[in-house]
């Protein structure tokens, strides 16, 4: 049993999903659904349990060996990611019937927690895989499936966005694939073991820069790491509900795993960042990145955009975080790539709680919404605190490497910017705060009662879990300090 | 010509004739793939390419019209500097490519050679291309069946296939006597000549798929062309009568169930997942069942997926 856990692992959420279209009645799929996802989160749990401190589980798919048949393969790394995908995936799986009950007659709900489902269940495959093929064929699946989920929007502009996102990802895939098909040319193997083996033989090749190039620019289109992020805060403001919280937490976060994962486990530390100079292009666009978003966040007047616009300057940090290339800057990087998931999808889910009951992500809408709605607010507000970054929350530990890790290379000047950054989150986070609390509220909304149960748990678990991680940082940081160092080759 | 064509799909105006011309994109494609002797490729292309997803483009036409609008020239300098970017970077790559075809270029030299020498004796069927996707990648090919059902949630969820009175129950539309094709004489004697030869053709290449190109993928898709083409012929509404939409939508789910059933029985039986070795006591054997069971998964997904995206998007136009 527990070595077919990797399996296990993919199968909970990739069996549930059919089973789920078929029932079409919403509640009965909701409750699948939902049980499959908290299923997945204990096996995940076992899962990190079993690599703590340093494991590697492989696992052959169809029991071929690698490099002919499909390795899976799991160590801390993936065991956080998986947790991030699971639990998050699990809780906004909860709070989403309530969500959708007001948009969506019964039998659209099962088709919708299917595609839920199908793209958990693919997200997960990706990160548990040991195959370059392989990472692109659920790649597929879960870009679909995300396609799907936001343009049920609420209105007709979530077309349009789901087809920019389309657009966008459809090429950020096929670059993926150009890239893993230079890779197999010159080596005849897509298993990623083999491949890290025998890649730097080339690394003169043109073959494989041009893979790298390719690899780079489409995974970037996923994670939308400026200046690619154009799909981002379109789609992420028309998905509906809830499902933005998902979408937020875990997509762009798999993409950075995934980029991660080639640039220092296949393509190798050294040819990525000396030969190549990725670091010298991450650096510079992703400070960009940082301060555009921030400032554009600063302007925004729709609070699900904000927060949007807030996500891309997020990455930013994260890509910062892999390009100063050291120790203290990859460990920010993956602790908060598993912070920021968890804020960011529990400011969503806050988000789409008061939106169930006002009915808008206008800023003006959700005036005083704090009287009304009050312990909502209160998680928003933890939330958001944790995302400015104050200490006892998730967000100070991240970014607090994150600034060790830019003063270790001595860029005071880039640390400074940092500072600049966070001191815009306090604006636009204060912003929403400020119209929540101490704006009156308007009139149609004034006798607006606090969301159910269903939803507002999920709230406030992640708010508690921003401030646990800010004070218990074993999880977080330990294990992301014990996985950066063995990237970057144990110095 | 590929490059002619495609620069004449993009110049085209008119959508119907770009969808014609995508249409022999797809064929002209397919050849090339015959030519590199990569035959089940080239079946599939010709296919899904030619076929079926040039049905869906005219049955998307037939809801949405068939001429673009003119739109205004603006910002073509930053696309075509990005392509001209990539098109660099590509050739650049060709410098470095081993020769196109040499036996010492490293895809003959590593993972292959066990494929080609042990196959038979590990796996079984002659077609080692069916053995390499049903077995030695039998997950990226469950993925891929995966990709298949996720498309068919997505147009059910979106267009909303089934949830919509379907043509039997609805009144039938009054000009239901121009649209159907069957006044059309020579169409509607030549598609009774080729329906039942054409099923018997998909159900050919379904079980054949051990032995040369085939399996379910095209399997599936021929099935369903057939169906698509009886649904021309003779109205939307026998088509229905014959699948009715609601219980159709059972059958990618029931289909993609079905393969990853294998792949849990073969965990039962203390295998890894997919591996069916495990399912019987001879591996042979066991390989040889998984096989069928897994291209019969595939074949009933594709099939009913395609049929199903067709009626969803008929009956938007009726």
């Amino acid at each position: 049993m527990i070595e077919q856990l990797p399996a296990i692992q993919l199968l909970l959420t990739l069996i549930a999903a059919p089973i789920c279209s078929m029932l079409r009645n919403g509640d009965r799929s909701w409750w699948l659904a939902t049980a499959a996802s908290w299923a997945s989160v204990v096996v995940a749990c076992l899962i990190l349990n079993q690599v703590w401190g340093g494991g590697t589980i492989s696992y052959h798919m169809g029991g071929w060996p690698p490099p002919w048949g499909i390795e899976v393969v799991i160590d801390e790394l993936t065991a956080i990611v998986l947790l991030l995908v699971t639990l998050f995936g699990a809780l906004v799986m909860t709070a989403l019937r309530e969500s959708l009950s007001t948009i969506m007659r019964h039998q659209r709900q099962s088709l919708y927690y299917t595609a839920f489902l199908l793209c958990m269940a693919s997200l997960i495959g990706i990160t548990i895989t040991g195959d370059a093929f392989n990472v692109f064929v659920f790649l597929e699946i879960s870009s679909l499936a995300t396609y799907t989920l936001i343009a049920r929007g609420r209105d007709r502009r979530a077309l349009t966005a789901a087809f920019r996102y389309l657009i966008m990802g459809t090429i950020g895939a096929t670059f993926i694939l150009i890239a893993i098909g230079f890779m197999y040319m010159l080596t005849g193997t897509l298993n990623m073991a083999d491949l890290a083996e025998r890649l730097p033989a080339h690394k003169d090749n043109h073959v494989l820069h041009a893979s790298f190039a390719f690899f780079i620019v489409g995974i970037g289109l996923k994670i939308a790491l400026f200046p690619l992020h154009y799909w981002l805060p379109n789609a992420y403001t028309y998905a509906p509900k809830a499902t933005t919280a998902f979408l937020a937490a875990t997509a762009t976060k798999v993409s950075l795993y995934v980029m991660i994962r080639f640039v220092f486990d296949v393509y190798g530390l050294e040819f990525s960042f000396q030969q190549m100079h990725l670091g010298t292009l991450l650096v510079p666009l992703s400070i960009a990145g940082i301060l555009i978003a921030s400032l554009t966040a600063v302007f925004q007047t729709d609070a699900k955009r904000l927060l949007a616009w807030s996500s891309v300057s997020q990455l930013g940090y994260m890509a910062l975080g892999v390009g100063i290339l050291n120790v203290n800057g990859l460990t920010a990087a993956i602790t908060h790539m598993f912070n920021h998931a968890m804020m960011k999808a529990g400011l969503f889910l806050a988000l789409a709680t008061m939106i169930y009951r006002v009915q808008s992500s206008q800023l003006t809408a959700l005036a005083g919404i704090g009287r009304t709605m009050p312990l909502t607010t209160g998680a928003f507000t933890v939330l958001g605190i944790g995302l400015i970054g104050v200490p006892f929350t998730a967000g100070f530990v991240s970014k607090w490497y994150l600034i060790t890790g830019v003063l270790d290379k001595g860029w005071l000047p880039v640390a400074a910017l940092l500072i600049v950054s966070s001191l815009m989150a306090i604006i636009y986070i204060g912003k929403m705060i400020d119209v929540m609390y101490f704006k009156p509220a308007p009139e149609e909304f004034s006798n607006a009662q606090e969301a159910p149960l269903s939803m507002l748990i999920p709230c406030w678990i992640f708010a508690l879990l921003t401030i646990y991680f800010g004070i218990d940082t074993r999880l977080t940081a330990g294990l992301a300090g014990r996985v950066a160092s063995n990237l970057l080759g144990g110095a | 010509m590929l490059v002619a064509t495609v620069v004449i799909i993009v110049k085209l105006d008119r959508l119907m004739t770009a969808v014609m011309m995508m249409g022999f994109f797809s064929l002209l494609s397919s050849c090339i793939f015959m030519i590199l002797d990569a035959v089940d490729v080239a079946f599939t292309e010709a296919a899904v390419g030619a076929g079926a997803s040039t049905i869906f483009f005219l049955a998307a036409l037939a809801i949405v019209g068939h001429t673009s609008k003119k739109r205004t020239r603006q910002r073509t300098i930053l696309p075509l500097a990005m392509v001209t970017c990539i098109g660099i970077v590509l050739i650049y790559a060709t410098f470095d490519m081993p020769r196109f075809g040499t036996a010492d270029a490293p895809i003959q030299q590593h993972v292959t050679p066990r494929y080609i020498n042990d196959s038979a004796d590990e796996v079984g069927p002659p077609n080692i291309v069916t053995s390499v996707l049903a077995s030695y990648r039998g997950y990226d090919t469950f993925g891929e069946a995966g990709v298949v059902f996720t498309a068919f949630i997505g147009v059910l969820l979106l267009l909303g296939a089934g949830t919509r009175q379907s043509g039997l129950e609805r009144p039938a539309p009054p000009n239901t006597q121009v649209e159907s094709m069957r006044q059309k004489i020579i169409l509607r004697e030549v598609a009774d000549l080729l329906i039942a030869p054409v099923l018997v053709f998909a159900l050919y290449v379904q079980w054949h798929g051990d032995f040369g190109p085939g399996g379910g993928f095209q399997a599936g898709v021929i099935f369903a062309s057939v169906i698509v083409l009886y649904a021309l012929i003779y109205g939307i509404v026998p088509a229905q009568q014959l699948f009715p939409p609601r219980k159709l939508a059972y059958f990618p789910a029931l289909g993609w169930l079905l393969y990853g059933g294998v792949g849990i029985v073969s965990m039962i039986k203390g295998g890894n997942f997919l591996d069916y070795g495990a399912l019987m006591t001879d591996p042979h054997d066991g390989q040889h069942y998984g096989i069928l069971i897994i291209e019969l998964g595939i074949g009933i997904t594709v099939a009913a997926v395609m049929i199903n995206i067709f009626f969803s998007l008929s009956e938007r136009s009726l």
